[in-house]
């Protein structure tokens, strides 16, 4: 193509690329910016039968509601916020330690099979986990249990006691995902510049020194990254282990807003659909808050930005 | 990368931090890998209330394995499953690559604006219930659609393949490929795909993988137990306690207490036979892994 060509004769040369994005263009329209357009449900009283434009508008009605007709409003927040810090804590520097250590172990082949072995998890399905735990929690035979038992403690109703849910649902998380979230931060450490390290060598440096002074700067763009990324979650439990692993015992430390949402939108015999998607933009405008803020702040403070 | 200065000794902190090395990795694989195992374990374990912890089976027997077959609803759920999972992937591979081949051209006109339009859907979205009323007043419900055309494109997924489109594939073949009178859908089907398989071969397990272990949309879209996938029946049986008794083949009214039995026995077996084909898949796709995943580390 010459660039001196008139702009006519380059949209008749390429009419086919704009034809090809045609598809996945309607398909975005469609299917992630209507249901946008479509939470204005949450300022109306939604009817079925009267669609989006004539169901009445009632403001502010359903966020009112959630904060002051829900005596659990303040119970769902602090799980949400307490079970994303809890995980975020515990489960963003775990694989960033297990990348460090494999990239130290001496022994390739068993390197290999410790890798192999940490990534599987991460391809077992969350129905499948949520089944495991639920199995190795049980009171009769479990395996948990029997850990327990073996170790001269007594059998308990691990999955129903409130206590260990915000456990359960971390570690079982990180025990997925460990071996898979490594895999990243592990081939950044792969690609650190040899002579950084040689001449440390030289110079008398230990492991740890090296570690600190060279590994870890190597990686700290990645890290910030996936930090940003991270915090536009913060306030998104996910739904679908959540629902699996709960159950009317533990339901005071599992109920969290995306659970209560599907709960009173869909799950229940009267669907609140306004209620619902108030909730729910609720928590989508605070997400997206928060990662623009945590961006913004990133792209001052380490010249390193998601956008 | 070389670790350690040659013909030098281990200083003793050194030699120090590799033993803690070598015990922690050590505890990782344990942790991950026993529970692995103990599941394949237990599913040929004849004795599932011996509580003894076990390396290998107690009594060694195919029950769990046999009530899994014999279970009907497992053989539709597969059934099921595998044809979402080579529909939706096929769906998925084809809108992709639509979007990505386009975007990934440099010289393409409006190309900001057409990115901005997919990644802001990455960090907004109108939520769950709006989603639901849409597919349900597109008249989807309870149609095999639900399942393949509301996920047809992960913005993530097609980003990764952009990024590995535009850095792999050099502008100056483009054009010397356009002066021999080679258009842009010749240049993509004989040489942009061709040359990209690592990063076909790993977004369509990505995607694979999805569609194979989601059971929400399921949740969502579907009451027919007949469209059922097998994570739905899998969910009956492990976390909802429940057992059709009608889809057992052999099943006999008169013991209630069989059934019961049958659902404690195929537990840990269910979980092997569900989990399978992914982890079979994985080892043949693992060394474009990594590469992938780097790509898509470089940013949106």
């Amino acid at each position: 193509m010459q660039p001196n060509k008139s702009k006519f004769g380059w949209f008749r040369n390429n009419i086919s690329l704009y034809l090809m994005l045609l598809i996945p263009v309607a398909y975005i329209l469609i299917f992630h910016y209507y249901p946008m357009y479509g939470a204005q449900i949450a300022f109306r009283d939604y009817r079925i039968s009267r669609g989006i434009l004539n169901s009445e508008w009632v403001g502010m009605k359903h966020f009112v509601k959630f904060f002051t007709r829900n005596y659990k409003v303040w119970r769902i927040i602090g799980n949400t916020l307490g079970i994303n810090l809890y995980q975020l804590a515990a489960g963003f520097p775990l694989p960033i330690v297990f990348a460090l250590l494999l990239n130290y172990l001496p022994g390739k082949n068993w390197r290999k099979v410790v890798q192999t072995v940490t990534y599987a998890p991460y391809f077992i399905s969350v129905v499948v986990i949520a089944g495991m735990l639920l199995q190795f929690c049980s009171t009769k035979n479990g395996l948990f249990n029997n850990i327990i038992a073996a170790l001269g403690g007594t059998r308990t109703d691990i999955i129903g006691n409130p206590k260990n849910f915000w456990s359960l649902y971390v570690w079982s998380g990180i025990w997925q995902s460990l071996g898979y979230g490594s895999v990243i931060y592990f081939s950044a450490l792969q690609s650190v510049d040899p002579q950084l390290h040689e001449a440390a060598i030289m110079d008398g440096a230990t492991l740890v020194k090296r570690i600190w002074h060279i590994d870890l700067p190597a990686i700290l763009p990645t890290v910030i990254i996936l930090l940003i990324m991270r915090c536009g979650q913060i306030v998104n439990v996910g739904y679908e282990k959540t629902l699996l692993l709960q159950n009317d015992l533990n339901l005071s430390a599992s109920e969290v807003i995306s659970t209560y949402t599907y709960k009173v939108g869909l799950g229940g015999s009267t669907n609140q659909f306004s209620y619902a998607t108030a909730i729910g933009l609720m928590t989508s405008v605070v997400n997206f808050v928060l990662l623009v803020a945590v961006n913004a702040f990133s792209k001052r403070v380490s010249e390193t930005s998601l956008f | 990368m070389k670790l350690f200065g040659k013909g030098r000794k281990l200083s003793r902190e050194d030699a120090a931090f590799l033993l803690v090395d070598n015990l922690l990795v050590l505890f990782v694989f344990l942790a991950v890998a026993y529970p692995l195992w103990y599941i394949v374990v237990m599913s040929f374990d004849g004795d599932i209330y011996n509580t003894a912890l076990r390396l290998l089976p107690s009594k060694f027997s195919l029950n769990g394995y046999k009530a899994v077959f014999s279970y009907s609803k497992v053989w539709i759920g597969y059934a099921n499953s595998l044809y979402y999972m080579v529909a939706g992937t096929l769906i998925n591979m084809a809108v992709t690559i639509c979007a990505a081949y386009p975007l990934s051209r440099r010289d393409i006109r409006g190309r900001r604006f057409f990115n901005l339009l997919f990644v802001f859907t990455m960090y907004f979205s109108g939520g769950m219930i709006p989603g639901y009323l849409l597919v349900s007043s597109l008249g989807m419900i309870d149609t095999t659609w639900a399942m393949l055309i509301p996920g047809a494109m992960s913005v993530y997924n097609m980003i990764v393949m952009r990024t590995y489109f535009e850095s792999s594939i050099p502008g100056e073949l483009r054009e010397a490929a356009s002066i021999d009178g080679c258009n842009n859908m010749v240049f993509l089907f004989r040489i942009v795909l061709p040359l990209s398989t690592p990063i076909l071969a790993v977004i369509g397990m990505f995607y694979a993988v999805g569609h194979w272990n989601s059971y929400f949309n399921a949740l969502l879209y579907l009451n027919d137990g007949d469209r059922y996938p097998l994570q739905m029946i899998i969910r009956e049986i492990l976390v909802i306690n429940s057992v059709d008794s009608s889809s057992m083949s052999d099943f006999d009214p008169e013991v209630a207490s069989q059934m019961l039995e049958r659902m404690q026995i195929m537990r840990y077996s269910l979980v092997v036979v569900a989990s399978l084909p992914m982890l079979v898949i994985f080892p043949f796709v693992q060394k474009y892994f990594v590469k992938g995943m780097m790509i898509g580390a470089v940013k949106g």
